[in-house]
């Protein structure tokens, strides 16, 4: 099948006005004529369900935890960027746009990453009406800050917490749709299928996390906003639930995966501290702005408390590869070179895998009291998490998986290639290229949910006869039965290991070699190994209790099999793009320096891949990504 | 790291039936481990020994989402201050130690299955006014409403709630006016908030009601079991507003308390 990506002509400042212009309307008597189903209702899911409610259409939203409120969009803490330019310090839409195309390493499709960089000044206006309580000046006037390198201050923030309060913003307007009747709402509920009719999303299958029934749902129009991937690591800092199974499962009735290998490492994470650990906990790299990254100059010091070792056995590696970025260089690269001295031995902690990031300095400067007042809420959760005091003794960190660049292929309208299925959010694949910035995450999950998919939707719509396919249709059934016989089967096999030993083992393998750093003889061995693995799963997993009650371990087992089956995507991908980008980075193709190499000439492009029935020969469909606006350059942060 | 050998008394239960605790020994668990890993732990010890796991409520487990919820020897999210289930580190106890783990009880948060129960109650008292009325699109330039630090400031304090529930589970009573005076407080203290302050307050207060929580006698274990830490002047700022609003219904000035949306 071709990619149409249906990137609206013009110039690339005019694109998205000229496509609202030319986007089609439905008049307001018929929109309530047509349902549309969410799946997911973090900040894309809430704010598009809400929003479409409001303009009239029925909607129904899905979400597996007890409450929309609660879905990972949550725990983000950071910030939201925006171009406001209210710190007049030379901000602007195109800059927003700029640092976003460079900084995903020249990956994204440039129209989409303008509008994003466009409607970033509507998701700040929206969510103060809607009480959300951004940080102030005395003057009353909205604060800023600068965030993850970036060279103006376009980060607007609560706190700690921005993820909650942009989350309880949309959480109410979704509360205000469901009072209003337009939106029903259906927690603790998994979506195990989509349904297409005629090569068209037409529904899904779901499974009640409470009463084990399964169901059927018909719309008129799917949307996807079903977050990231990362938990296919087992160890990251996304929520346990988070998983892959509904873009996977879509993946699996014809929607494209696109560039799967992309995927981010924090770098300021809480290092693993034994083999019962669930989930790795992230502190805020606003860290990095005051505290020093070090580790030993030699391999026989780490054993040594850091008092016991001198400043001039310390090697402060950021500062001494990346002179004017320092300890802010971004993610990908601070993350990478955390694990190249730890890989040289140099490693602090339990298992050698930790750098010190060190206060004592910044103390010094400023004080205890100034530092506790900046970051006092991090220091106290390093404390609970590793009983140790940050303040005395530098704190221990080490890069996890935090955030995944692929998803399902969409284009212009957010549509996928299976018409009527839309993706938005971290789901989809399109807007952050090879590497997300700071802050970027939230501002595109608004974007899409609040101001894109209200109007592209109806590009879809205008063309369908509302309600035209319903529960009874023969496809539904089968999808039913299908969902229905994979559960008896995980319930059945009755053998040794339970879920969780599955998914560690998945996780430690994708970690090792399809993590920070990825080579041939790696990918080929975990290609290898995977599928093994997956068949040990299928003969000799232990999924106690009944179908017909809640079950978590039966909930676990279903998203396990989808990691199973993906993790091989994954590692494909990864091996089929022979170059290194942002997240993805090849041990083959670095430059003397240990930089990453790309290779414009012949990876400039999206690899959307489509599923063939056999898990070793997707089908790879290529969209070539032209650039207009920003011209390609190597990304230095030297 | 050292380790602990525990004796856990934990509350098995399936909806709609009678529940009991279960013995259970937990030896062996690093004191490194979170109170939920020691849990990850005993399951998958249920597991291989062919017994069904306990069932409890998880997510985020970074003290955010909320969704951990569990009553540990009495206490919602056990003995630390500022600290939710998931937070909770196993160094905080000591080898030996018998713990008693049970869901958050209230009439309004039924049982759903061992330490899950069904916090649905607080999602409807939201509907029922927990919201600014501003339509997509809608709103002016963010910087044209000046608000002053303290106000923000006092809105973001009441705005840390997770909504977990703890303040239910710590009330003798199962009173829900913590969360409900916090959600309602960040609304009714902002500016944008003002024009559906009576509306908002006697309909979350009225649903509330309804939904089965338990009056506030004002002894304020509420307080000391948040996670967040938000304090128990927002319930007096909530009952100044329900007077306020009551009476001005009374009166028959104040618009029809509604669900919303009209």
């Amino acid at each position: 099948m071709s990619l149409n990506s249906s990137i609206p002509s013009g110039p690339m400042a005019m694109k998205w006005s000229k496509h609202k212009q030319d986007s089609k309307l439905i008049n307001p008597k018929n929109k309530r004529k047509f349902t549309v189903l969410v799946v997911g209702s973090g900040l894309a899911g809430s704010s598009a369900a809400a929003t479409l409610s409001e303009l009239g259409y029925k909607v129904k939203c899905f979400c597996f935890q007890d409450s929309p409120r609660r879905a990972h969009s949550i725990a983000a803490q950071g910030g939201i960027n925006a171009a406001k330019n209210y710190q007049n310090d030379g901000d602007s839409v195109h800059r927003l746009f700029y640092d976003t195309v460079k900084g995903g390493d020249f990956r994204a499709r440039e129209s989409n990453v303008h509008r994003l960089a466009e409607v970033s000044v509507n998701i700040i206006d929206q969510c103060v009406a809607q009480g959300v309580p951004f940080a102030r000046e005395y003057g009353g006037m909205l604060a800023n800050r600068s965030f993850g390198g970036a060279q103006v201050s376009r980060t607007f923030y609560a706190r700690g917490q921005t993820g909650q309060q942009l989350l309880l913003g949309a959480y109410s307007a979704l509360n205000k749709e469901i009072a209003a009747g337009g939106v029903q709402m259906y927690p603790r509920t998994e979506m195990l299928d989509v349904v297409t009719v005629d090569g068209h999303a037409k529904g899904i299958i779901t499974r009640n996390l409470v009463t084990g029934k399964i169901e059927s749902h018909a719309g008129d129009a799917v949307l996807l906003c079903t977050g990231g991937y990362g938990n296919v690591f087992y160890l990251s800092t996304n929520a346990m639930g988070c998983n892959v199974t509904a873009t996977w499962r879509a993946h699996k009735k014809g929607a494209y995966f696109a560039n799967p290998c992309y995927t981010q490492i924090h770098p300021t994470c809480i290092p693993v501290s034994g083999d019962y650990q669930s989930k790795l906990t992230l502190m805020s790299e606003s860290l990095r702005n005051d505290g020093r990254i070090w580790v030993p100059k030699k391999a026989a010091d780490i054993g040594k408390t850091p008092a016991q070792i001198p400043e001039s056995d310390r090697d402060y590696f950021l500062e001494r590869k990346y002179p004017s970025f320092g300890n802010l260089a971004p993610r990908d690269i601070s993350s990478r070179t955390a694990k190249e001295v730890c890989d040289e031995g140099r490693g602090v902690g339990p298992g050698g895998r930790g750098v010190f990031l060190d206060f004592a300095e910044a103390i010094g400067q400023f004080g205890q009291k100034t530092i506790a007042e900046r970051y006092g809420n991090l220091f106290a959760m390093y404390e609970k998490i590793t009983g140790e005091d940050g303040y005395k003794q530098p704190m221990r960190i080490y890069p996890a998986v935090h955030y995944t660049m692929g998803g399902l292929w969409v284009d212009y309208n957010l549509m996928s290639n299976l018409p009527g299925l839309h993706v938005l959010g971290e789901a989809n694949f399109s807007d952050h290229g090879a590497n997300r910035l700071g802050a970027s995450a939230l501002m595109q999950g608004l974007a899409d949910g609040y101001f894109v998919i209200p109007t592209t939707i109806a590009n879809y719509l205008v063309h369908q006869k509302p309600g035209s396919v319903t529960t009874e249709h023969p496809e539904f059934k089968k999808a039913l039965e299908n969902c229905t016989a994979q559960t008896k089967r995980f319930l059945d096999i009755k053998g040794k290991r339970s879920v969780d030993s599955f998914h560690r083992e998945l996780g430690l393998l994708v970690w090792d070699k399809c993590g920070m750093a990825r080579d041939r003889a790696g990918l080929t061995e975990a290609l290898k190994r995977i599928p093994e693995l997956r068949e040990e799963f299928h003969n000799n997993v232990l999924v106690p209790g009944s179908g017909n009650a809640c079950n978590p371990e039966l909930e676990k087992a279903g998203r396990v099999a989808d990691f199973m089956e993906f993790a091989e995507l994954l590692c494909l991908d990864a091996l089929n793009r022979e170059e290194s980008c942002g997240g993805h980075f090849r041990n083959e193709h670095q430059y003397p320096d240990g930089e990453a190499k790309r290779d414009d000439e012949n990876f400039s492009y999206s690899a959307a891949w489509g599923y063939s029935g056999d898990f070793a020969k997707p089908e790879l469909n290529k969209e070539p990504l032209t650039f207009e606006e920003v011209h390609l350059a190597v990304r230095s942060y030297k | 790291m050292s380790q602990l050998n525990l004796h856990l008394k934990v509350w098995r239960q399936n909806a709609g039936q009678p529940g009991h605790f279960q013995d259970i020994e937990a030896p062996e668990i690093p004191d490194h481990a979170s109170f939920l890993e020691m849990m990850d732990i005993v399951n998958d010890r249920l597991i291989s020994n062919g017994q069904e796991p306990v069932a409890f409520d998880h997510d985020c487990r970074e003290g955010i989402c909320g969704m951990c919820s569990m009553q540990i020897n009495g206490v919602p999210h056990g003995p630390e201050k500022a600290t939710t289930t998931c937070q909770l580190h196993m160094r905080k106890f000591r080898t030996g130690d018998t713990i008693w783990v049970e869901p958050f009880r209230a009439k309004a948060f039924p049982v759903i299955k061992d330490l899950v129960v069904n916090r649905g109650a607080f999602d409807r008292i939201q509907q029922a006014g927990g919201f600014i009325s501003v339509r997509t699109g809608a709103p002016q330039d963010a910087n044209a409403l000046p608000i002053g630090k303290v106000v923000a400031d006092a809105a973001m304090d009441a705005a840390a709630c997770i909504g977990c529930g703890a303040c239910v589970a710590a009330c003798k009573n199962a009173s829900a006016m913590l969360f409900v005076s916090a959600k309602a407080g960040q609304l009714n203290v902002l500016p944008q908030g003002q024009p559906e302050k009576d509306r908002r307050t006697l309909g979350m207060v009225r649903q509330m009601d309804k939904e089965g929580f338990g009056n506030c006698t004002n002894q304020y274990e509420c307080e000391a079991a948040c996670p967040k830490e938000i304090s128990v002047r927002w319930i007096t700022k909530l009952n100044r507003d329900y007077a306020v609003a009551a009476v001005k219904e009374a009166l028959g000035n104040s618009p029809k308390v509604a669900g919303g949306g009209d």
